[in-house]
């Protein structure tokens, strides 16, 4: 490490290093946005990445070198040399692909080594350049493993299975046809009765979440606030339930649903589903009403409340923001729920939205359709997170680990 | 003499508190134990039992009743059907009986079953003992009154009532210990194991170093932070279906986009079969179930980190350390705690997950995990008691880490 530590050195490897992460990056997104074929190629990223390291330590400033390295990359592209590859590529990508490289090279990298200078480095500035360059790579590396999954999701059931066989990196979509690229959509909803799945799942979310509040909010007042000989055991017990594997209870249950008739029911789900969620929002719960100030109770002790109506009308009151995490937090296990569904339920006309995607895998089924199913099934669960995020960060930290 | 001192046991006031407590936990109590502790208790039964996925409904007797020969007259002569069977094809039904009320407006015409006697306007039949799959069909010939057209008679009006001991196997006192020699037999169990193992050791580890990484990209705010951080989470937030399915796709040996964009770059020359090849399906099962639930760990190391004071950082920084002695010396011990916490519970949440792989593989390619296994026996073998058995093992399993967990749990962070 020490060796490495002079700016003339350090420039040139963050440079090269720097260069081939924008080269993979480009070379992914352009192929998945155009389905031409990009290539990023290591030995013209270490040939293009030392000069370039090398002149923004010495000089320069962001503009300045996004764009003169956007103009040598598209010399480069046309050429058929330089750190990204590509065959017989319209000029629009060509440019596209230019000016994505030489902004994504200069900017970033010129912040990275601003701070370095030609000769010997200090080991304060030696690391910091690193880390900004490793964070760098952190950005862009975590940013496309969460976003292709989803990008695949949803472009794929906009396409139709002709055209996925033919060049499956192929995403652009054919804007000309307008509503017609929806037509996997249309088809759930009208054919496979996707309406009527969305609205079961919906309503035994719902419902699981009004019935889990209703057993946990007294629970957990209990084992927060109120002193009784077993307290300590029970807290234990409820993290000890939360351990039990679902598919260990799913057995028992799906044989007692099968002697009960109750397998392929929604009362059967709707009993079941809020007591794998009662332990959760039990100890989710009782932590935040150990945070409440016991004296504003106590004062309403004092004053002739009940207790049942202190917990009415202040407690519960106190405790909105972590109902709302709790209710949200609930109804998203409810609504992603999977294993139980599909061992319990087997009439499509009783189906929830999970069970009716895993139905659409199937060989007959195009492919687009089960994508479709699944963006139906994600979308409404990510707007509820996106548009909640506060609530629903602070309830996954409130104590629920589990997934 | 009486007592002089401070009152001992409960007083009054601490007995009603301590009795609405309960009375606040009994539905809790009541509802846990009937969807947990009844069916964990039930797995034991069931592991000792040999039960298969068609011994779930009790054997019983089947009748259907009618009266056959159309009469249109007083007089006309027709024949009483009853046409009995014992519903499980293996199991024994003993003791079968018959009894139905003689219907009014029917009168007996020649001889009636040896087996059966008609009294008081009830017919009754003692009809033995039935092997699986045993049919009989009783025939009672009769001759129609007046009065059955009349009352507009009708056979199936009185509901016939048929009575037979047959031994369920859920209830009976067999039992076995095969489901258990079935299940260690062979070394498939022992690969299991290891599969699993490999799963929830890595899937644990990894999702903590990916969590640690990503909060740390997050620890300081800029423009965007909350955007990121939201999106960072979607793949936990994420119906599971959806995103097994997605990489699914996005794997695919045929047409999946991975497959073509490596060939593509030059990193292989033929199409992977990501999901199913030996090694690589656990592998990829492994890295699905880091990529999901990273952004667990990342939400609460990101929260622990945000509330560590900057005043060390200062004076750190102030000392000379550099960034990577500041991270090593000053933030690695502060989250060690919420690390160790996150491992612990990762790790018994990752060796209890089914979904994941369930939906990627179906337990295929060498990616068969305890869970899965539990679905493999009782369902697609159709075997339920090995199922049940298999499920045993992973509770005694759960039961070994929790020792553990309470150990470590109870000094750290206060659970």
């Amino acid at each position: 490490m020490k060796h490495l530590r002079f700016g003339y050195l350090t420039g040139p490897a963050l440079g090269v290093l720097w260069t081939f992460v924008i080269a993979v990056t480009v070379a992914v997104a352009m192929s998945f946005a155009t389905g031409e074929a990009f290539r990023p190629s290591l030995t013209w990223s270490v040939i293009f990445g030392i000069p370039t390291g090398l002149a923004l330590v010495w000089g320069g400033t962001t503009l300045v070198a996004s764009a003169v390295l956007s103009v040598v990359y598209f010399i480069a592209l046309s050429l058929g040399i330089g750190p990204v590859l590509t065959g017989n590529v319209s000029s629009v990508a060509r440019v596209a692909a230019a000016v994505f490289m030489g902004i994504g090279i200069g900017w970033p990298l010129k912040v990275f080594v601003e701070e370095l200078t030609m000769g010997a480095l200090t080991r304060h500035e030696f690391e910091e350049a690193v880390i900004r360059t490793l964070k760098g790579f952190g950005y862009i590396f975590f940013t496309a493993i969460v976003v292709i999954p989803f990008y695949v999701m949803v472009m794929t059931s906009l396409k139709n299975q002709a055209q996925l066989m033919q060049n499956p990196l192929d995403f652009s979509i054919d804007l000309s046809q307008g509503w017609g690229l929806f037509r996997s959509y249309v088809e759930l909803i009208t054919e496979f009765n996707f309406g009527s799945y969305m609205w079961t799942s919906f309503y035994i979310s719902v419902l699981t979440v009004f019935i889990t509040l209703l057993f946990a909010i007294p629970g957990a007042y209990a084992v927060a606030r109120l002193r009784f000989r077993g307290q300590a055991a029970f807290s234990r017990s409820i993290l000890l339930i939360y351990m039990v594997p679902m598919i260990v209870l799913a057995l028992p249950i799906y044989i007692a649903f099968s002697m009960m008739g109750l397998r392929n029911s929604i009362t059967g789900i709707v009993m079941i589903y809020p007591v794998t969620t009662i332990p959760v929002a039990l100890y989710m719960l009782q932590g935040y009403f150990r945070g409440l100030p016991a004296e504003i109770e106590e004062a309403g002790l004092m004053d002739g409340l009940s207790r049942l109506q202190v917990i009415l009308k202040i407690t519960l009151p106190l405790s909105l923001p972590a109902l709302a995490s709790v209710s949200l937090y609930v109804f998203m296990i409810a609504w992603n729920e999977f294993l139980l569904a599909f061992m319990l339920l087997d009439d499509p006309s009783k189906f929830t939205l999970t069970r009716g995607i895993a139905s659409l895998n199937s060989s007959e089924i195009p492919r687009q359709h089960l994508m479709a199913g699944s963006v139906i099934a994600t979308v409404p669960i990510m707007a509820l997170f996106l548009g909640l995020e506060k609530f629903m960060t602070k309830g996954l930290t409130a104590g629920s680990v589990k997934g | 003499m009486s007592d002089i001192g401070p009152p001992r046991g409960a007083g009054p006031l601490a007995r009603s508190e301590a009795r609405l407590a309960w009375g606040l936990l009994t539905p809790t109590i009541l509802a846990v134990s009937l969807v947990v502790i009844l069916p964990l208790l039930a797995i034991f039964w069931i592991s000792v039992k040999p039960v298969s996925l068609s011994d779930l409904r009790a054997p019983e007797t089947v009748v259907r009743e009618d009266l056959r020969g159309r009469p249109a007259a007083p007089g006309d002569e027709a024949t009483l059907r009853y046409r009995l069977r014992n519903s499980s094809p293996s199991s024994e039904i003993t003791g079968v009986t018959l009894e139905d009320s003689w219907p009014e407006g029917l009168a007996l015409a020649g001889e009636l079953d040896p087996r059966c006697q008609i009294a008081e306007g009830i017919l009754s039949c003692d009809l033995g003992d039935w092997e699986g799959g045993y049919r009989e069909t009783l025939n009672i010939p009769v001759v129609t009154e007046q009065a059955w057209f009349d009352t507009d008679g009708d056979v199936e009006d009185t509901p016939v009532e048929v009575d037979g001991k047959a031994s369920f196997v859920l209830t009976n006192g067999e039992f076995t210990l095969k489901n258990f020699v079935s299940v260690f037999d062979g070394g498939e169990f022992f690969n299991v194991l290891g599969v699993t193992l490999f799963y929830t050791v890595f899937g644990t580890v990894g999702a903590l170093v990916m969590g640690l990484f990503a909060s740390m990209l997050l620890n300081h705010s800029f423009k965007g932070q909350g955007i990121l951080r939201g999106l960072y989470l979607f793949p936990y937030v994420a119906p599971v279906i959806a995103v097994a399915f997605a990489w699914i796709l996005l794997f695919d040996p045929f047409s999946g986009s991975a497959n073509a964009l490596l060939v593509q770059m030059g990193v292989t020359d033929q199409a992977i079969n990501f999901f199913g090849e030996r090694p690589l399906a656990l592998i990829m099962v492994t890295l699905f179930e880091i990529w999901r639930y990273f952004p667990l760990s990342f939400l609460f190391i990101l929260a622990r980190m945000q509330s560590i004071s900057t005043d060390m950082y200062e004076a750190a920084d102030m000392d000379g350390a550099s960034p990577f002695q500041q991270f090593w010396y000053l933030s690695m011990p502060q989250l060690l705690g919420i690390l160790s916490v996150l491992f612990l519970l990762r790790f018994i949440w990752t060796f209890n997950k089914f979904d994941d792989i369930f939906l990627l593989t179906g337990g295929n390619a060498g990616t068969r995990v305890l869970t899965v296994n539990v679905y493999e026996q009782a369902f697609a073998v159709s075997n339920i008691g090995a199922g049940a058995a298999v499920a045993v093992v992973i509770f005694a399993c759960l039961l070994l880490f929790s020792v553990f967990f309470f150990k470590f749990m109870s000094k750290e962070e206060g659970l």
